[in-house]
């Protein structure tokens, strides 16, 4: 029997994500209380290094490796590089948040890092088992992550509530991946893609059945109606700092995880997922759209905006065209990037012993902080898909690629919800901008780099609002075949 | 001569880039700096549209100035500009008004002028790139991307019920624009790309046509605005400041029919054929009905508001009533006079109605009432002011020798050979508008002096002068020599109506 050792080279960021994670394990240990910067920096580094190998890969071509587990494609890479990015973004955020809330601090980067590796590792991944492997690894660091204010009862209910409802939608998704296991004799995507398609005739049920329990585990992790429930809740009860971060980068992740298991270890089942994902487009639209409306907490509003959003996205997986995952994973790049900047204003805003909840906590930005308020505005508009900012090109993407597929009743009722959706990013602004602050005294982002990187995040959607083609050609070329 | 400038992007940014500038300026202890820059941006494009009308061919209904650079080649969107005759007219008489504008804002904005004037700025240059894109996904993004800055002026400075006003104006027009976006997808799917004129020769069936012209017809109704979406216009006109409806009446309204001239009739012109009954009576509802309503109102600028509607009304008139026209006689010789009148009417309309709402604007200045029972005798302290206002009203009314005579009567002419009952609901319009206009003209002006804010009111001053006289220049050379507008539309209108009567089934 031989033994090859297989090519390492496609899981160098995570490799080094995972060395890095000991420095840093051990940095906090035993450097930490002379120099408290020395965490967040070395988290900072490891984040921005796994980012340049991820760009640095860019250009290697398709590789599969551990005995067909994992996989370099163009796809993980660039979701993997926007993971990274964003989480960077995230910790430059929540920052000051960490420090005036007296949260461990170093337990928070730590936590994020291993969140990130999981999502790394989950991209990448090839097979169920590494699939699988990836989910727990980012999930369980955030659950952990809400607890960590221990003194707020709402954090432990969020945490315990996430806790629960995340490890059902992990039992729905490995009693689906046995069913597969079972009629395809493969955990390999590359073998259940060739095995499917022979059997799909002669198991269709289970392999329904499989693929109905894969799919609501996938969606759930996604977070769109009817598995939304967890949403608001989590949103709401996590503190501002781990709002930020679970409702960025995990999307990525979510997308790569439905991406992997039903496009491509499933084509064979296509007319199944189609008609399942467009009930589920329809509702999370409707479910999301509507209800935001009533919502006078912020953080509610966003989270019912997000599974509104993933349902825009779905839309162009439903249209089952490369050009469609392409501008899906446009989507949702963007809404990362959106969503980022939206969450950040309020971990920025809130300070210590206040966290910014209400919408009407907003009252008079304009007046108290021009910037920040003209930021959030770019950021609003844009999730409403105002041209021009990226959002709106976001949808168009999605909208095009299903009218290009033929389908042409689900962008009109797509946009039908846009514009019902309009109505509770309209009412942020007439908040900041049309109303009298409740305090007069202006509002001073003090820490710089918390500063610059609300500014980047805010000109970001608008420029990429004006030049958007280099995004969309990297997101068309990573479903070219 | 000017054919290596890019002068149609340079009218749209030169804007923008200045509203940017303005916006910070720095904050109300520095206004008079902000106002500067944004004189100065305003006075820059005004100086571009000379070359833009130098160089103008008349002879011609091709597109000229064309720029065409690849924005998002993988969608086959482009970043296409181009003027014909009849967009070069709406770009200049944009810049007019936003001119004119930062003039009249002058003294009356006092809170946030930085950001007044920039979202002025900014809006100026998205409404240019409206008329002048050539590519329908550029069209879009400034039509919707418009919304943005005009939410914000009507919400920031507008008046009591602003909020109200301002997000049902921007989910009214919102909601319009949605299924254009569709049908410019999916005519997109029967081409290479989305060149506004390479929609022009495609085949399509009537069913096709009638739901692209359907679709099209919501976002354009709903900006012209047609009855029965009309609502959200005098809400919007009342409580904006005065330079936002102007700025409403005098731009955003044409831009609907702009895109009717532009899209509907060109691209669907059997379903125009087809629908143009149904759009004559909606506009004949429009001019006969909302008249009668505006007669009944108390504020002023609700009065003008519905006025506006009204004389919308004769432009969508004047666009449909062509084909019937072309189906009994059979000839294109009098629907050019009836479309040309349409042209017409609208950009006299933008002069008279702009003017009123300016003038409004400085009665209410003075008084922080629109109300006209609470005017009366202002025509003895303001003696200047009025004999200006006299203009704009008899404009509006259609008098002989102002720009709203020429148009009406190229309109009623026309119809004529379509059917006399079009022509007799069409011509109440004169009556009817003559009404409400003077009747409120006689209230607000003349009679005794009773109330004390009257009595302390003072004549114009210089900005304010400036603003009218220019307006009142317009008004009178448009209708005293009105070859100087159809000279420059008149190969444009010939070529679209060609477009626009023959069958693509």
């Amino acid at each position: 029997m031989n033994f090859t050792a297989p090519d390492f080279l496609p899981a160098i960021g995570e490799m080094f994500t995972l060395g890095m994670i000991c420095v840093v394990m051990l940095a906090y240990l035993f450097f930490d209380k002379q120099n408290r910067g020395i965490t967040y920096f070395l988290t900072q580094i490891t984040l921005l290094g796994a980012a340049v190998i991820a760009i640095a890969l860019y250009s290697h071509p398709t590789e599969i490796t551990f005995d067909g587990s994992f996989i370099l494609d163009p796809e993980s890479l660039l979701l993997k590089i926007f993971i990274l990015l964003s989480s960077v973004f995230v910790l430059m955020y929540s920052r000051p948040y960490i420090r005036d809330n007296e949260i461990a601090h170093g337990e928070f980067y730590l936590l994020i890092l291993f969140s990130v590796l999981g999502m790394q590792v989950l991209v990448s991944a090839y097979s169920f088992l590494t699939l699988y492997l990836g989910l727990e690894v980012f999930s369980l660091p955030l659950y952990a992550m809400i607890a960590l204010r221990h003194n707020r009862p709402v954090c432990q209910e969020a945490a315990m509530k996430y806790f629960i409802m995340g490890a059902i939608a992990s039992g729905f998704l490995l009693y689906g991946m046995s069913l597969i296991y079972g009629a395809c004799a493969s955990l390999n995507i590359q073998e259940i893609v060739s095995m499917m398609s022979l059997s799909v005739n002669s198991q269709p049920m289970m392999l329904t059945v499989g693929l109905v329990f894969i799919a609501a585990g996938a969606l759930f992790k996604l977070g769109v109606a009817p598995f939304h429930m967890w949403v608001p809740d989590v949103y709401e009860g996590a503190p501002n700092a781990m709002t930020l971060f679970i409702a960025t980068a995990p999307k990525l992740a979510g997308f790569a995880l439905l991406m992997r298991l039903l496009v491509e270890a499933m084509p064979a089942l296509f007319p199944q997922w189609h008609y399942l994902l467009i009930a589920v487009a329809v509702l999370s639209m409707a479910i999301g759209n509507i209800i935001a409306i009533a919502q006078d907490n912020i953080k509610r509003m966003l989270a019912y905006s997000s599974i509104a959003n993933m349902g825009y996205m779905l839309l162009g997986v439903i249209a089952g065209t490369p050009r469609g995952y392409g501008s899906a994973m446009f989507y949702i790049i963007m809404y990362v990037v959106m969503s980022l900047g939206a969450f950040g204003i309020i971990t920025l805003l809130s300070r210590k012993g206040f966290e910014l909840e209400k919408i009407d906590d907003f009252k008079g930005l304009n007046t108290r902080n021009p910037w920040l308020a003209l930021m959030m505005l770019l950021i609003m508009f844009s999730m409403a898909g105002v041209p021009p900012s990226v959002g709106f090109f976001a949808k168009v993407g999605v909208l095009e690629s299903l009218v290009q597929a033929d389908i042409v009743w689900l962008p009109a009722l797509a946009l039908v919800f846009a514009i019902i959706g309009a109505y509770y990013y309209l009412r942020v602004v007439k908040v900041m901008y049309f109303d009298e602050p409740l305090e007069k005294t202006p509002i001073i982002v003090e820490s710089f780099d918390a500063q610059l990187a609300i500014s980047i995040n805010g000109l970001a959607v608008f420029f990429l609002g004006i030049f958007p083609t280099a995004m969309i050609e990297l997101c068309q070329k990573a479903f070219l075949v | 001569m000017f054919t290596d400038v890019p002068l149609l992007s340079l009218i749209i940014w030169v804007p923008i880039i200045g509203g940017i500038v303005c916006m910070f300026a720095g904050d109300d202890r520095k206004a008079t700096r902000a106002r500067c820059i944004a004189l100065f941006t305003a006075f820059i494009n005004l100086l571009l549209c000379v070359p833009l009308y130098l160089g103008f061919d008349k002879t011609t209904a091709n597109m000229q100035f064309v720029e065409n650079v690849d924005w998002i080649a993988k969608f086959g969107v482009h970043y296409q500009l181009g003027v014909d005759g009849i967009s070069i007219l709406m770009v200049i008489l944009s810049t007019i008004t936003t001119f004119l504008v930062v003039i009249a804002s002058w003294r009356p904005i006092k809170k946030n002028v930085a950001q007044y004037m920039a979202a002025f700025l900014i809006m100026q240059g998205m409404m240019v790139g409206v008329f002048e894109s050539l590519d329908a996904i550029l069209f879009y993004v400034f039509w919707e991307g418009m919304l943005i800055p005009m939410y914000l002026c009507i919400g920031m400075w507008g008046g009591a019920r602003r909020t109200y006003a301002s997000i049902k104006f921007f989910l009214y027009t919102f909601l319009g624009s949605a299924l254009m976006l569709i049908a410019l997808l999916y005519l997109r799917t029967k081409t290479t790309d989305f060149n506004i004129l390479s929609f022009y020769p495609l085949k399509l069936t009537m069913t096709e046509q009638v739901t692209i012209f359907i679709a099209f017809l919501l976002a354009f109704a709903v900006k012209i605005p047609m009855w029965p979406v009309h609502t959200w216009l005098p809400d919007a006109h009342t409580e904006a400041p005065a330079g936002g409806s102007v700025v409403l009446a005098a731009l955003m309204l044409k831009m609907g029919i702009y895109g009717i001239l532009r899209f509907s009739m060109p691209i669907t012109p059997d379903a125009s054929q087809h629908l143009s009954g149904l759009m004559i009576v909606l506009s004949l509802i429009a001019i006969v009905y909302i008249a009668v309503v505006a007669v009944g109102q108390t504020d002023m600028k609700r009065l003008i508001a519905y006025s506006s509607v009204a004389h919308m009304g004769f432009t969508t008139l004047a666009c449909f009533v062509v084909y019937k026209i072309v189906a009994k006689t059979g000839d294109l010789h009098d629907a050019y006079l009836t479309l040309e009148g349409g042209m017409v009417q609208m950009l006299s309309h933008a002069f008279s109605t702009g003017a009123m709402f300016l003038g409004v604007g400085i009665l209410y200045e003075r008084l922080h009432s629109r109300e006209i029972n609470a005017f009366g005798g202002v025509a003895h302290k303001m003696p200047m002011f009025a004999a200006f206002f006299m203009l704009f009203a008899l404009a509006n009314v259609g008098l002989p020798g102002t720009s709203g005579f020429v148009g009406e009567f190229l309109i009623i002419l026309g119809s004529f050979k379509a059917s006399y009952v079009i022509t007799l609901f069409a011509a109440t319009t004169l009556v009817f508008s003559a009404t409400y206009t003077l009747w409120m003209y006689k209230r607000v002006f003349f009679g005794p002096v009773v109330a004390q804010g009257v009595e302390n009111m003072h004549d114009l001053e210089m900005p304010e002068y400036t603003v009218l006289f220019i307006l009142a220049f317009l008004v009178i050379f448009i209708g005293v020599y009105p070859n100087a507008l159809l000279s420059v539309f008149h190969t444009s209108i010939g070529h679209l109506l060609e477009l626009s009567t023959t069958s693509k089934l």
